[in-house]
């Protein structure tokens, strides 16, 4: 198909599949977290401000729990439909990890987020704010057992080979493997810094046009305090997590800085811009920086960072992809720490609402922050082929022995339908964020209950805003 | 070793599988029956007897592929693989299902009728392909060195596809019966018309599926028909019979909460029948809960998370099925 085989066709659909899956977990981490700020702060100060922001994310929020639980159905699955010979290999521990990662959304879900988006009104402000708390909480354990089943494939730890499958025998050293936590700071500040964005440039929407109401200024406030403060602290956290990869690693971060050889003896430079070609094994067309490789990643002016060429052809990850995913993500960062920085200036200067080109930049910054989690999720997983368990399962022995067709005809499928229901989702989610925060939402009753027409009672009925634009839906209500 | 790990996930797991039988069963069944109702606000409140509920009901899918992974690698990895494109055509029935069913209430009326389709379509193709993966699993899998060797459309036979149809009939009747217990007036009036036609054809699709099953794979036969199982195991068909009467009567007599009852207890007794032909194999023909078990280590790593959770889930979903009792009426909504 394409001329692609089975193998090309298996890692991009999961690679489809999970792209468009984390987009949603990731703002679901960073809002929960937000809410319960918000929350905090209203119980705090009794600003109603604080109050309406609340209801209005997390209306936002509820929508996007959904999909990530409908798009992450499938997730559960394709471990063992297209990785059939990884998931026999390593679900001792794999499956494990996983199983407590459902089990903790289920539980949070059970416990907390009905309270948390139907019972502002029903139960006590105390108990409502434990029920945000709880449910943030939640979003950040779900994080720690994935990124500790993915850190794990990248520096697996604690287990014996038995049969020719892994057998944990230390789970403490399983969970707590060498890249696990500089992957799951990085992860979480990643998804805190993807939705501050977001909410930055929804504030920067409503500003330009006209709408300048408290909450909109306090959204945009909190978003750029975010940026000033947490995405230089990203950047520290990924300069530990790139020292660490390159103890673990090396290959990876040779493949990322395209640097190939090493016999002259001389300090890495660090190219800036280059055509990494891995079947001429040099980087063509390269801008560089003499020294400045080598003082980045090994702190020094004379020590080498590894080159390609010190690993067999078969063992280099594809220096391209990696290349320029990982210079996609760091120029986001840096945008978003100039995005940052300027704010502060505006802020001195009394014109942070007013300043239309920052708000432009603040605008095209909204997505921003997903792209940077794709292009390093990227970079992390292509540059850890061609292995799937770092050292011990190549990717091409871990595929599902299916034809080159069979995975065409799903991938189009997932292709089409993904599109499909999460181009409504995605829209339905764009189309709450035009409509803004409503004052006073917090005072009005909650919908149901005994002679109500409508009981709201699963996360994607928590708004009840209509799909399109001419909404006859909310005229049944008799809303809006 | 004192405590059977295995055992204990494969209980779990079954439970885990009957509840979700059970549970997504009925509100599948609704969307089976959207294409008999054409009212539009009965449509609605056939949606809005499940809202409430139906996507803690999807909880036990995930779970239940959850736990096959960490508890019976193995199986995951053959039964998974094997039963590759049904699998993955369910899923995506399910995702249109459950998405149509959120954005139904969110559309402009005159849009309202895209959901509608995407409702019943999404509906039919995971009951259907839940039905052929059922039956693909009974029918056995080729399996070599741990490994499924057999080919991209072996799931594809006569037994799979009527195993699929039946799936069909099934969840039709217990949405059905669930629709006559949760409603009044017009619809439950239809609903209970439906019933007796269903019932019957329940009736067929399962004797045909008993005697086909047996006749097909003589190792069945064997577990059904030896001495002294055959007594042992008697009780099964005969309480079908007894049901399926009980059933009939009950709608009869215009019985509410008795015909869904009486539907339940048929479907486990189908679940049970299914639970004697192929025990203790998790890969039929011949690859046992104890061949594809994870080491212990892993079976009681996850074992102490599943017996601390499992109770809260089940604690929440008697709560919310309590919570939504009785009867729905139109000037209700949970949308």
């Amino acid at each position: 198909m394409f001329g692609l085989d089975a193998l090309e066709l298996a890692r991009i659909q999961f690679a489809f599949t999970v792209s468009f899956h984390i987009i949603f977990p990731a703002i679901t981490i960073g809002l929960a977290s937000y809410l319960a700020v918000l929350e905090g702060l209203w119980l705090k100060s009794g600003e109603e401000v604080y109050r309406d922001l609340y209801h209005f994310w997390s209306k936002i929020f509820a929508v996007n729990f959904g999909m990530g639980v409908v798009s992450g159905l499938v997730m559960a699955y394709q471990f063992g439909t297209n990785w059939s010979a990884f998931s026999d290999f390593a679900g001792a521990v794999t499956g494990p990890l996983l199983t407590y990662e459902v089990l903790t959304a289920f539980f949070l879900e059970a416990g907390f987020l009905g309270v948390m988006l139907f019972g502002w009104n029903r139960v006590g402000p105390g108990l409502h704010f434990l029920s945000t708390l709880m449910v943030a909480l939640g979003t950040l354990l779900s994080t720690f057992w994935i990124l500790a089943s993915n850190s794990w494939m990248h520096t697996p730890q604690g287990y014996e080979i038995l049969d020719g499958r892994v057998v944990p025998v230390d789970w403490l050293a399983v969970i707590f493997n060498p890249s696990f936590p500089y992957r799951l700071a990085h992860m979480a500040t990643a998804a805190f810094l993807a939705t501050a964005f977001f909410v930055g440039a929804s504030a920067a929407w409503h500003l330009l046009r006209g709408r300048d109401t408290p909450p909109i200024r306090k959204m945009l406030s909190m978003a750029m305090w975010m940026a000033l403060l947490v995405a230089p602290l990203q950047a520290f956290i990924g300069d530990l997590h790139g020292l660490d990869t390159l103890r673990h690693q090396p290959a990876k971060i040779a493949a990322v800085e395209g640097h190939w050889d090493n016999s002259s003896g001389e300090p890495t430079p660090l190219i800036l811009v280059g055509w990494p070609d891995m079947a001429r094994e040099e980087t063509r067309f390269k801008v560089e920086i003499p020294y400045l490789g080598s003082l980045i990643l090994t702190h020094s002016l004379d020590e080498q960072v590894p080159a390609l060429k010190e690993f067999p052809p078969e063992d280099r990850p594809n220096s391209l992809v990696v290349f320029w995913s990982f210079r996609l993500m760091v120029a986001l960062g840096l945008l978003m720490i100039l995005t940052g920085v300027w704010s502060l200036w505006l802020r001195w200067r009394g014109r942070l609402y007013q300043t239309r080109p920052f708000l432009h930049l603040c605008l095209w910054m909204g997505p921003a922050g997903l792209l940077a989690i794709l292009a390093g999720w990227f970079t992390t997983e292509v540059g850890r082929q061609p292995w799937v368990v770092y050292g011990l399962l190549r990717t091409a022995d871990a595929v599902s022995g299916h034809g080159a067709l069979q995975m065409g005809v799903t991938l189009a499928l997932f292709v089409v339908v993904y599109c499909a229901i999460f181009g409504v989702g995605i829209s339905y989610v764009l189309r709450l964020v035009r409509k803004g925060p409503v004052s006073a939402e917090g005072r009005l009753p909650s919908p149901g209950g005994p002679g109500q027409p409508r009981t709201p009672a699963r996360p994607l009925s928590a708004p009840d805003e209509g799909l399109d634009e001419s909404v006859a839906s909310d005229a049944l209500h008799g809303r809006n | 070793m004192g405590i059977d790990l295995s055992l204990i996930w494969a209980v779990i797991i079954i439970f885990g599988v009957m509840m979700y039988v059970v549970m997504d069963g009925f509100d599948l069944g609704i969307g089976i029956l959207f294409p008999f109702v054409r009212d539009r606000g009965e449509r609605d409140l056939m949606m809005n007897t499940v809202a409430p509920v139906w996507d803690g009901n999807e909880t036990w899918l995930v779970l239940g592929g959850a736990g096959l992974f960490a508890a019976f690698p193995m199986a995951y990895s053959v039964v998974l693989s094997a039963l590759y494109l049904p699998i993955v055509l369910m899923l995506i029935g399910l995702i249109f299902r459950g998405v149509a069913f959120e954005f139904r209430f969110k559309a402009k009326l005159s849009r309202q009728h895209l959901w509608d389709k995407a409702f019943i379509g999404g509906s039919l193709a995971a009951t259907f392909f839940q039905g052929v993966t059922l039956g693909a699993f009974i029918d056995g899998l080729a399996v070599e060195n741990r490994v499924y060797v057999g080919g991209a459309l072996d799931w594809l036979t006569p037994f799979s596809v009527f195993c699929g149809l039946a799936l069909i009939v099934a969840y039709a009747l217990l949405g059905c019966t669930w629709l006559i217990m949760k409603t009044e007036g017009r619809l439950q009036r239809q609903m209970h018309d439906l019933g007796s036609p269903l019932v019957w054809a329940l009736l067929a699709v399962t004797g045909i599926v008993s005697l086909w099953t047996p006749l097909a794979h003589p190792a069945i036969a064997e577990r059904w028909f030896s001495l002294p199982n055959l007594f042992w195991f008697l009780p099964v068909p005969l309480l079908v019979l007894l049901c399926t009467f009980a059933l009939l009567r009950a709608i009869h007599r215009n019985a509410h909460y008795a015909p869904f009852v009486l539907t339940l207890a048929l479907i486990f007794l189908g679940y049970s029948g299914l639970g004697i032909s192929l025990w203790p194999h998790i890969i039929p023909p011949a690859v046992s809960i104890w061949d594809a078990a994870a080491p212990p280590q892993s079976q009681g790593f996850a074992l102490v998370g599943a017996l601390f959770i499992i109770p809260f889930i089940l604690m929440y979903t008697a709560w919310s099925y309590y919570v939504f009792r009785g009867k729905v009426t139109p000037d209700q909504g949970y949308h």
